[in-house]
C-alpha cells in the first residue's frame, strides 16, 4: 500500500543498505535456549568473506562466551539455521559462500544444553 | 461479557474531598479503592456527580468544572451539564 | 441557592467556540487547510464536533493556573525540606531518569503536534481543543523539568535529557513512536496520540506509576504526575470524542480509523513495555503490578470502550489478545535487556532484592519462578564471582518498535522461544519482534526502511566512533550515569547522606 502524501512521491531511503557499512554486512546470531544473555539476538558487522569458522572462534566468544554453557558446547553436534534453513556450514568457506547475506539471521542450536539449570536461560 | 464499568479517579487530598464524598453519597454500592495518592471509584453502569451534593458538603456555590483540578482519570463517556457530570457507556 | 444570572454551560460553550472563523475569499479553502484531505478522511460538518468537557478558554486558564499553583507549592516545599532524602531508595530515582529522558521530550513533541493540528483542522471546536491540549503538553514538560531539576542536583543521569533523547538507543523507542505519529497526517496523529496512546493506555503510565511514586515517598513526582494526568482526563475525552466524530462523519472513515487504531495501539503498547519495567522493577515498592494495571486499565476499560464503539463497526485493536497474554512476561523481558545493556544506559540496574523477587513471585505466580527468577539468580551468581553480566555486543532491535528483540511466543505457550519475524523489501531483510510490528512494517515499508535504528547507526559510524566509550561520549553520558547500581555514585551518595544524617542527629529521621 502506498503511503498517502501531501505533496508528490514518498521518498525512498533505504537507511541500512549494505553499502553504508564500509565493506561489512550485518549478521545476526542468536543462541537457542539461552535467554540468559539478555534475551535479544546479537548483531555484528562482519566482512562477507570472513571464514565461517572465524565467527565461532573470534566473534561469538566475546558475547556468548560469558555464558557458562559456552565451554560445554560439543561442536560436533551443533546445528545451524541460516535464514530459517537448516544448514551444515562449510567452516573454511566464507560467510557469503555459506549463504550468509546482509542482515541474515543465524540460529546456533546446541542440543543437550538447556541454559542455566535447564531453565533455557 | 459483564456489564461495562465506569470509573473515576481523584487525587487523595483535602481539596478533592468534597468531590470524593459526593461521589460516595450519590452512587450507592459504588466500589472504592484507596491507593497511594489517589482514590478510585468504579461502578457497574453509570456514575454521577451532582453539583448540589458537592455544594452541600463544601458550603458554597460550586462550578462543577472545578473537578478538573482534582481529577486523575475517568473511564466512560462524559455527559456534562451545569448540575451534574455523568459517566456512562452506551 | 441563588439563581445564577449566567448562561448555561452548553450555551456558553457554543458562543465561545462557534462562529469565530470565516470563509476564505481570496484563497481556496484547500490551500488554507492543505492537510485536511490527503489521508482519505471525509469531514462533512465540522460543527458536529463537540468537546465533551465543554471547557471554554476562560475556565481553562483559571483551572490550569490553580493546578500549577498547587504543584509549585509542593515542589517548593519538597526542595526546601530536602525531600529527595525521603524517597524509598536511591535506586528508585532510576525510574525518574527514564521518565525525564524518555517521556518528557514526548510531551514537547505532543505540544508541537497539537499546535500543528490547531492550525490545520478547519473546525473551530477542534482548533480550540487542540490549542488547549498543545498548551497542556507544554505545561507538562515545563513542570517535569522543574520537578526533576531538583533531583538533578543530587543524582546522575538527568543532566542532558533532550540531547540523550535524540541519540540514545533505548530512547529511540519513545522517539520513534512519536516521530511516526508526527510524520503522519493530522487525523492519524490524533488517532495515535489522543485515542490509542492517551485514551487506551496513558492510564497505565500515569496512574499506577505515579501512585507508585507516592508509595516510594516521592511527593514531588506524584504531584506533577497527577497534575499532568488531570489534563489527561480531558485529553482522553478528546480522544474518544475525535474517534466518534470521525466515525459519524462518513462510513468511509471507519476502515481507515480501524487501521490506525490497530497500528497505534500496538505501537503504544510496545512503548509501554518500558513502563512495565519501571513499574515492576524500578519502583522500590510497587503498589500494583503491570499485570494488575493491565487488567484494570486495559482489559476492563477497553472492553467497555470497544463494546461502545462496536455500533460503528469498530473492533478491538488487532493483537490485543497478544498484549494481554504477554502481561505475565513483559516487564521481566524488558528489564532483563536493560540489565544486560545498562553499561550503555543513562540509568543503573541491579538484580532485584530478595524482597522484590518474592513480590514478583507473588504477582506473577505462573511465570516468575519458572522463567525469570533463575535468570536473576544466574546473574546474581555471576556478580558474586566478580563478573557482573553485561552483554558484550549490540542487540538486534525491532525495525518498527526499536526495542531489542526480547519478545517471545507466549501465545502458543513457548515463553522462551523468541517471536522473530522477517520481511523482505526490495531485496533487503527487515526483522521485527512480533506479528504486530511485522504488520505495521508490511503496511508501510517505505516508512520503516528509513528508520534510524540505533545499532545500525553505530555500525555505520554515525554515533561518535567505533568503541562503546566513543558512543557514550556522543550520547553525553557521564562515566557514572549507567552500569550496575551497587557501587554507583548514586548509591554511595545515598549511603553517605543517610549516614551523615544519623550522625548529625537529625530529629525527624528514624
Amino acid at each position: 500500500m502506498a503511503i498517502n502524501t501531501i505533496n508528490g512521491e514518498y521518498p525512498e531511503i533505504i537507511r541500512d543498505a549494505v553499502e553504508n557499512f564500509h565493506g561489512n554486512q550485518l549478521v545476526i546470531v542468536d543462541w537457542e535456549n539461552h535467554r540468559g544473555l539478555g534475551g535479544a539476538p546479537n548483531m555484528f558487522p562482519l566482512p562477507p568473506d570472513m571464514p565461517f569458522k572465524a565467527l565461532i572462534a573470534d566473534v561469538l566468544p566475546g558475547v556468548f562466551g560469558l555464558h557458562a554453557d559456552w565451554e560445554k558446547i560439543d561442536w560436533a553436534t551443533v546445528e545451524w539455521t541460516i535464514d530459517g534453513e537448516e544448514v551444515t556450514p562449510n567452516l573454511d568457506a566464507s560467510l557469503k559462500e555459506n549463504g550468509v547475506g546482509h542482515k541474515s539471521f543465524i540460529w546456533l542450536k546446541t542440543p543437550g544444553l538447556l541454559g542455566y539449570k535447564g531453565t533455557l536461560n | 461479557m459483564s456489564k461495562s464499568k465506569t470509573f473515576i479517579i481523584f487525587q487523595d487530598n483535602a481539596d478533592a474531598r468534597p468531590f470524593i464524598d459526593a461521589v460516595e453519597q450519590d452512587n450507592p454500592d459504588i466500589s472504592i479503592d484507596y491507593q497511594p495518592g489517589m482514590v478510585r471509584f468504579e461502578n457497574e453502569g453509570e456514575l454521577i456527580i451532582r453539583r448540589e451534593t458537592v455544594e452541600e458538603i463544601i458550603g458554597r456555590e460550586v462550578d462543577l468544572q472545578e473537578i478538573h483540578v482534582h481529577l486523575v482519570s475517568i473511564g466512560g463517556n462524559i455527559e456534562e451539564d451545569d448540575d451534574y457530570i455523568r459517566l456512562v457507556w452506551n | 441557592m441563588a439563581v445564577k444570572k449566567r448562561l448555561n454551560m452548553r450555551k456558553r460553550y457554543e458562543l465561545l467556540t462557534r462562529g469565530l472563523a470565516w470563509e476564505p475569499s481570496y484563497q481556496p479553502r484547500e490551500k488554507v487547510f492543505p492537510y485536511e484531505d490527503f489521508e482519505g478522511i471525509k469531514i462533512t460538518d465540522w460543527d458536529k464536533w463537540e468537546d465533551p468537557f465543554r471547557l471554554t478558554a476562560d475556565s481553562y486558564w483559571k483551572y490550569q493556573a490553580e493546578k500549577d499553583k498547587k504543584l509549585y507549592a509542593v515542589m517548593d516545599s519538597f526542595a526546601q525540606n530536602d525531600g529527595f532524602l525521603n524517597v524509598s531508595d536511591a535506586s528508585y530515582i532510576n525510574a525518574l531518569k527514564i521518565f525525564i529522558q524518555g517521556v518528557s521530550p514526548l510531551e514537547y513533541q505532543a505540544h508541537r503536534g497539537f499546535a500543528h493540528l490547531a492550525r490545520q483542522f478547519a473546525g473551530e471546536g477542534a482548533q480550540i481543543a487542540c490549542q488547549m491540549q498543545s498548551i497542556d503538553e507544554l505545561r507538562h514538560i515545563q513542570t517535569q523539568i522543574h520537578t526533576i531539576s531538583n533531583y538533578n542536583k543530587y543524582f546522575t543521569g538527568m543532566h542532558d535529557p533532550f540531547h540523550m533523547h535524540d541519540r540514545v538507543w533505548y530512547l529511540s523507542v519513545p522517539k520513534s513512536f512519536m516521530d511516526d505519529a508526527r510524520t503522519a497526517g493530522p487525523f492519524e496523529f490524533i488517532t495515535s496520540i489522543s485515542f490509542s496512546f492517551e485514551y487506551l493506555l496513558t492510564n497505565l503510565l500515569f496512574v499506577p506509576f505515579m501512585s507508585g511514586a507516592a508509595h516510594n515517598g516521592d511527593m514531588s513526582t506524584v504531584t506533577f504526575g497527577f497534575s499532568a494526568q488531570s489534563d489527561e482526563s480531558r485529553h482522553m475525552t478528546l480522544g474518544l470524542g475525535i474517534i466518534k466524530f470521525l466515525l459519524e462523519q462518513h462510513e468511509d472513515n471507519v476502515p481507515i480509523v480501524q487501521k490506525w487504531m490497530d497500528k497505534h495501539f500496538w505501537r503504544s503498547y510496545r512503548l509501554l513495555g518500558i513502563v512495565s519495567a519501571m513499574q515492576d522493577y524500578m519502583l522500590t515498592e510497587s503498589p500494583l503490578s503491570w499485570k494488575e494495571g493491565w487488567k484494570i486499565y486495559f482489559e476492563d476499560n477497553a472492553g467497555a470502550l470497544f463494546n461502545d464503539l462496536s455500533r460503528y463497526g469498530i473492533k478491538m485493536p488487532k493483537f490485543h489478545e497478544v498484549a494481554t497474554a504477554e502481561a505475565d512476561h513483559l516487564s521481566h523481558q524488558v528489564y532483563s535487556v536493560f540489565y544486560a545493556f545498562s553499561h550503555a544506559a543513562g540509568f543503573q540496574t541491579t538484580v532485584p532484592s530478595a524482597k522484590k523477587m518474592d513480590w514478583l513471585s507473588e504477582k506473577y505466580p505462573d511465570t516468575f519462578d519458572k522463567y525469570y527468577r533463575p535468570r536473576w539468580e544466574m546473574w546474581a551468581e555471576m556478580e558474586k564471582e566478580g563478573k557482573r553480566f553485561f552483554n558484550g555486543g549490540l542487540p538486534l532491535d525491532c525495525q518498527v518498535c526499536q526495542i531489542p528483540m526480547v519478545f517471545t511466543d507466549v501465545v502458543n505457550g513457548n515463553p522462551m522461544k523468541p517471536t522473530h519475524r522477517v520481511s523482505e523489501y526490495k531485496g533487503d531483510k527487515y526483522h521485527t519482534c512480533s506479528d504486530g510490528c511485522r504488520d505495521i512494517f508490511e503496511n508501510e515499508p517505505e516508512k520503516y526502511v528509513q528508520a534510524l535504528v540505533p545499532p545500525q547507526q553505530i555500525f555505520q559510524g554515525n554515533c561518535g566512533g567505533e568503541t562503546i566509550p566513543d558512543v557514550l561520549n556522543w550520547y553525553h553520558f557521564a562515566a557514572d550515569d549507567g552500569g550496575e547500581y551497587h557501587g554507583s555514585t548514586d548509591e554511595k551518595n545515598w549511603k553517605k547522606w543517610h549516614g551523615e544524617q544519623s550522625d548529625s542527629g537529625s530529629q525527624e529521621k528514624a
